[in-house]
């Protein structure tokens, strides 16, 4: 279970960054997005992954850390509002500076070949 | 008296909402007035905070009444009171330069000032590197508001930037916090520093590895070197009262950087003792280095100004990288006033703009100013004061930063990067004053007379150096309590945690 658990957020956080390395901010958006999911998941397993425990104290002999879950729920919260402010900012970056690049200018090497095809 | 620590915290932020209700958003004069009064009371708050701090005593707030190491604590010691002052005192200037004319604020231009207060108040106070978290993320969803307020092309580019930045900074905090949490198993500042002395060998590279990411997220707050591209730009697209009160955001990711960087992982961390200062010292003075090269290149003065802003950052951060008591005491001196200059030159560059008329605030021959005289005198104390030339207080923090350097391997790579970035504000600032106020292509088609509340703002902050360096004994004199304080480890360890150490030994 750890190897799939660490696998996945591997891979969430390494796609997170390869789009977040993109050049046009909607792939740049949807990084963000999986880099908080794979922060999200790694945020949670520091409480170390245990199967039925307790959520509370007293109900039985292993309990879960509650911390990490209130971290990430923190976490959860704060990724989501950052998330919409970023996606408005995106799209008044496209109508302010015509274009939907994260430098607000259309790269002269992406014209090229787009006149080529 | 003891929940003035939360006090300052509380005003702001309920003074913000308040202001988005009915009887003070109705209108800008209103809200600008009730701002006022807000900021005066936290100039109150954080003097009081800072003469309770001076007697050595460190106050600490457990929230909730949980004590230290399970509940989050607000902690005021000599360093964070010390910078709630300076954020206090800041805040008043910046928000007196919104009573002029013209100028672009809306309804939510006020309330965002006030949390923006709030999210930096928050980041200065908290003992606990998870309630770091979250108010860094309170002060940058402010910024992101101020910072496009107004609206264009630059603003909205900038922005995007910072934002963008911002967010994958915020990402790597929280992994670094994942890994300290799993390792250490508490995210409070003083727990961290006892536990990180008896941590397991084999972990030792983990809590490493999540400390310099720390370092990392740090180092994008402060403008360090490979992580300061954003700043010039969203510097100088933001408006006048805005760039001002961000010139205490560079010095938020240093005050992390300091407390994190010599409490948790200080003299005390056994082999994870002083992991910062190997990266923080070339990195420190590369930032000097790219900074003087900016301040060369820079086209118009709000440009130069942020990239002196750099130079600075990159001087605090290679001074902190010695990481000893001297070196932190005369940083902090000098961290004072370059925050209180920098903001003072923002104000007065917009000054200086608005009366140029078209040319702004560009570095080319103009029609000259309505208050030629005036604006050229302040322009030029504020330049002798950020060059760092006697009298004023930059001549006295940049002594005491260049005699902090012990070895002769300190001295020969700090001195002539210091002294030179000093050259190279002097030649750079000598040519933009010229250029500004004495290369006239005539008379200027209309008198623009500076506002006096505005004018005041500047000048406040513009004396600030002046009162530095003439009170400079009984200042260093703090400066250097301040860093012993910082730099005594077991004791802040002792006050933070003393109610749950006694309640160990009760059991």
């Amino acid at each position: 279970m750890e190897a799939l658990y660490a696998f996945c957020v591997g891979v969430l956080t390494a796609s997170g960054v390869f789009l977040l390395l993109r050049g046009r901010t909607f792939p740049v958006v949807v990084g963000l997005t999986l880099l908080s999911y794979g922060v999200n998941l790694f945020l949670f397993a520091t409480g170390r992954l245990n199967v039925s425990d307790a959520a509370v104290l007293g109900a039985g002999s292993n309990h879960s850390d509650p911390l990490p879950q209130a971290l990430v729920l923190t976490a959860i919260v704060i990724g989501f509002a950052m998330t919409a402010f970023v996606v408005i900012l995106a799209m008044r970056a496209r109508g302010d500076l015509g274009n939907d690049h994260v430098d607000g200018r259309v790269p002269e090497i992406v014209l090229d070949s787009e006149e080529r095809n | 008296m003891q929940h003035l620590i939360i006090l300052s915290l509380i005003l702001p932020l309920l003074g913000g909402l308040l202001m988005l209700l009915p009887p003070i958003n109705v209108s800008r004069v209103r809200q600008r007035n009730f701002a006022l009064a807000l900021s005066a009371a936290a100039i109150l708050i954080s003097a009081l905070l800072l003469q309770q701090a001076q007697q050595g005593v460190i106050g600490v707030y457990a929230l909730g009444d949980w004590a230290a190491p399970f509940g989050i604590v607000l902690v005021a010691d000599r360093l964070s009171t010390l910078m709630l002052m300076l954020t206090s005192v800041l805040a008043f200037c910046s928000l007196l330069y919104t009573f002029g004319p013209r100028n672009e604020d809306g309804s939510f231009f006020q309330p965002l000032l006030q949390f923006q207060i709030l999210g930096i108040n928050g980041a200065f106070m908290t003992g606990d590197l998870f309630n770091l978290f979250v108010f860094f993320e309170i002060l940058l969803i402010a910024s992101y508001g101020l910072l496009m307020f107004g609206g264009g092309k630059t603003r909205t580019r900038a922005g995007l930037h910072y934002v963008i930045l911002n967010l994958a900074g915020s990402a790597i905090f929280l992994f670094a916090l994942g890994i300290l949490y799993g390792t250490l198993g508490t995210l409070n500042i003083a727990d961290l520093a006892q536990k990180v002395q008896h941590l397991d060998p084999g972990e030792a590279p983990l809590v490493r590895a999540g400390g310099l990411m720390l370092l990392i997220v740090f180092g994008l707050k402060a403008a360090m070197l490979p992580l300061q591209f954003w700043l010039p730009a969203a510097y100088a697209a933001s408006t006048p009262a805005v760039a001002a009160l961000f010139a205490i955001m560079t010095k938020v990711g240093i005050y992390a950087i300091l407390r994190v960087f010599t409490v948790i992982f200080g003299d005390a961390a056994g082999p994870l003792s002083h992991i910062a200062g190997a990266w923080l010292w070339p990195l420190g003075l590369m930032t000097i280095l790219i900074g003087a090269i900016g301040v060369l290149a820079s086209q118009d003065l709000r440009r130069l100004i942020a990239n002196l802003i750099i130079v600075s950052v990159g001087t605090l951060l290679a001074v902190i990288a010695l990481e000893r008591e001297n070196a932190t005491a005369a940083a902090l001196y000098y961290l004072l006033h370059s925050t209180l200059i920098s903001a003072g030159l923002f104000l007065l560059a917009d000054l200086i703009a608005r009366q140029r008329g078209k040319v702004g605030d560009r570095l080319v021959p103009g029609r000259g100013l309505g208050q030629n005289r005036l604006l050229g005198a302040l322009f030029f104390i504020g330049a002798i004061a950020v060059i760092g030339m006697p009298p004023l207080a930059g001549f006295v923090g940049k002594a005491l930063m260049l005699s902090a350097a012990s070895s002769v391997a300190e001295m020969s790579w700090l001195w002539p990067l210091v002294l030179g970035s000093s050259l190279v504000a002097l030649i750079t600032l000598s040519r933009a004053g010229s250029t500004l106020f004495w290369n006239l292509s005539g008379k200027p088609a209309e008198i623009v007379r500076a506002n006096p509340v505005q004018l005041l703002a500047v000048v406040i902050l513009l004396a600030m150096p002046l009162l530095l360096s003439v009170f400079a004994g009984p200042v260093t004199g703090m400066m250097a309590a301040t860093a012993q304080q910082l730099h005594d480890v077991q004791g802040q360890i002792g006050s933070v945690l003393q109610p749950v150490t006694q309640m160990v030994e009760v059991k």
